[in-house]
């Protein structure tokens, strides 16, 4: 029997596997100790267990357990990397390179330290997504410190090419930051086949606990060093004080690790079913992907339905079905999603897009009622949008004159 | 957010959904909005000359479950009404019957917007002066 509602948003986060959250009950309880209490068992046993989690957090990435600074969670993550750089390499220079679909946690710390003297350069992104490696090229300057574009877009799931962006980056001296957050975990990520320098991920994304996370902070060629950004005990190598999440981060680890196990297997099938999905909802007239499709996460798909609008979409089967669009209907602003503007949407197809972000449990029967609900929606919608019946008729939707409010 | 049942309802079983002949001397039609704010409403009445009274409506509608119920009330509202009392419906009227939160109050000008609209369009047609209406703030 299927069970309803079905969660198709694992963008925005997953559910915990029931193998994290019993590694991590003991560490709520018994194992309680704080890891900074150097002077008896307990304290030696959650610092036991932090240092056992640290090392599979790494592996996952390739890096070195050092490497590995326990955070709240990729906002922190984002927060600290980025402005940690721009204090600590201040006399190396203060242009920051980023791009225009970064989430928002990069975005705003970017223009936070605009107002602080920095020098922001927002590349913007190709109609499919993907940065343009000459205009980074081009962007780069003397003073350039920090080259900050994210892993994977985390509505449209493209996946940039951070092998040229670190490459570039290093040539011209500054640091590579990416934002890891919807890639690692799903994709193989190694920060040094990769030359990444810093990155922030979280545990919620990859069926870990919410609230822990990592910025992984490179300690060889080069040695790199954020300026921490809350004061305390010095903890983590003096980067992030306060006292560490030990139940949260035993669960990380063992998220971290159990993506690194599965992570073949688990692509393989939710790629397989993404790809039905989004084949059967491509069949649908005037429907578009959105983003460059041979380079993109495996679970993801954003997809516009030309004429009609998303929150009216979702409204048809949202008791059943969850998932995003790209409609800010609900916001106070009425601007739909800044993202697929950056590829050169127009609103109106920003306007009609569905994010669907397959996870571990999705199943085929899951997919197959999202196939028929989704389309289902669609024509019924289509049969009460005005747009759609002047498509049918040949009106240039774009030459007429639309009432702004 | 939750949508109110009254909404829901109107959303899963819209009234009046459809085309009258924009070109019909005895038919006002009313289009506002624009695809770039994600939503567009066209509502269109059918008038007995006679009477002045609004004999049918119908509407299509782009747009959020707010915007669907909004002109699918506004449509079971018109009905029967002359066109002097359909010019007083307020929008609202519309947030009250459905209950409709603070973000969602604009679909509720757009559906009276709409309403107004269709009747300047059946005025203009039948050689009557277009009514003037205070210009609102969206």
């Amino acid at each position: 029997m299927l069970k309803l509602p079905i969660y198709l948003d694992h963008n925005a986060t997953t559910p915990m596997d029931p193998r994290v959250l019993e590694a991590m009950i003991p560490y709520f309880t018994e194992n309680f100790g704080n890891a900074a209490s150097r002077n008896h068992s307990f304290g030696w046993h959650a610092e036991e267990a932090v240092d056992y989690a640290r090392e599979q957090v790494a592996k996952l990435i390739g890096a070195d357990p050092k490497e590995i600074i326990f955070t709240s969670g990729a906002t922190e993550g984002d927060n600290l990397a980025i402005k940690g750089v721009y204090e600590m390499y201040a006399s190396k220079g203060n242009h920051i390179i980023t791009c225009t679909t970064e989430h928002k946690a990069v975005l705003d710390t970017c223009k936070h330290l605009e107002k602080l003297g920095a020098e922001v350069t927002y590349l913007d992104v190709q109609p499919d997504g993907l940065i343009d490696l000459k205009a980074l090229e081009a962007a780069m300057k003397p003073t350039t410190i920090l080259v900050a574009i994210m892993y994977a877009n985390n509505e449209i799931g493209v996946v940039q090419p951070v092998k040229e962006i670190s490459a570039i980056a290093k040539k011209h001296g500054a640091l590579f930051f990416t934002d890891g957050v919807q890639a690692v975990g799903k994709i193989p990520v190694d920060v040094n086949a990769d030359g990444i320098d810093i990155m922030a991920f979280t545990a919620h994304k990859m069926y870990g606990p919410k609230g822990v996370g990592a910025l992984y902070v490179r300690r060889k060629n080069p040695r790199v060093k954020v300026t921490a950004q809350m004061d305390g005990g010095g903890h983590e190598r003096g980067m992030r004080s306060g006292t560490l999440n030990v139940p949260g981060i035993v669960g990380f680890g063992k998220a971290a690790e159990i993506a690194r196990t599965d992570m073949e297997a688990d692509t393989a099938r939710i790629s397989k079913l993404r790809d039905k999905l989004e084949n059967a909802l491509k069949q649908i007239d005037e429907s578009y992907v959105n983003g460059n499709p041979a380079h993109r996460l495996p679970h993801v798909s954003n997809i516009s339905f030309k004429y009609v609008e998303g929150e009216g979409l979702m409204m048809g089967f949202n008791k059943d079905i969850a998932l995003s669009s790209g409609s800010a209907c609900t916001s106070a602003s009425l601007e739909p999603s800044y993202v697929l503007k950056a590829l050169g949407l127009g609103d109106d197809l920003a306007h009609s897009s569905l994010r669907f972000g397959l996870g571990r449990y999705t199943t085929e029967e899951q997919i197959d009622f999202t196939i028929k609900a989704v389309t289902d929606t669609v024509l019924k919608l289509r049969e009460m949008s005005p747009l759609w019946e002047m498509f049918k008729e040949g009106v240039d939707i774009d030459a007429i004159q639309w009432a702004h409010h | 957010m939750a949508y109110s049942d009254k909404v829901i309802d109107h959303y899963s079983n819209p009234k009046n959904v459809g085309t009258l002949d924009k070109a019909s001397k005895s038919v006002g039609t009313g289009l506002v909005g624009a695809p770039e704010c994600g939503d567009v409403m066209r509502l269109q009445i059918q008038v007995d000359e006679a009477t002045g009274i609004i004999t049918d409506a119908k509407f299509k509608t782009f747009g959020c479950g707010s915007a669907i119920a909004s002109s699918s009330l506004a449509t079971e509202w018109l009905k029967g009404k002359s066109v002097d009392e359909a010019v007083k419906i307020d929008n609202m009227d519309l947030v009250e019957e459905l209950n409709l939160p603070p973000v969602k109050i604009h679909c509720s000008v757009l559906a009276e917007d709409a309403i107004k609209s269709a009747i300047n369009d059946y005025r203009k047609k039948n050689g009557l002066e277009e009514l003037v209406f205070e210009e609102r703030i969206h």
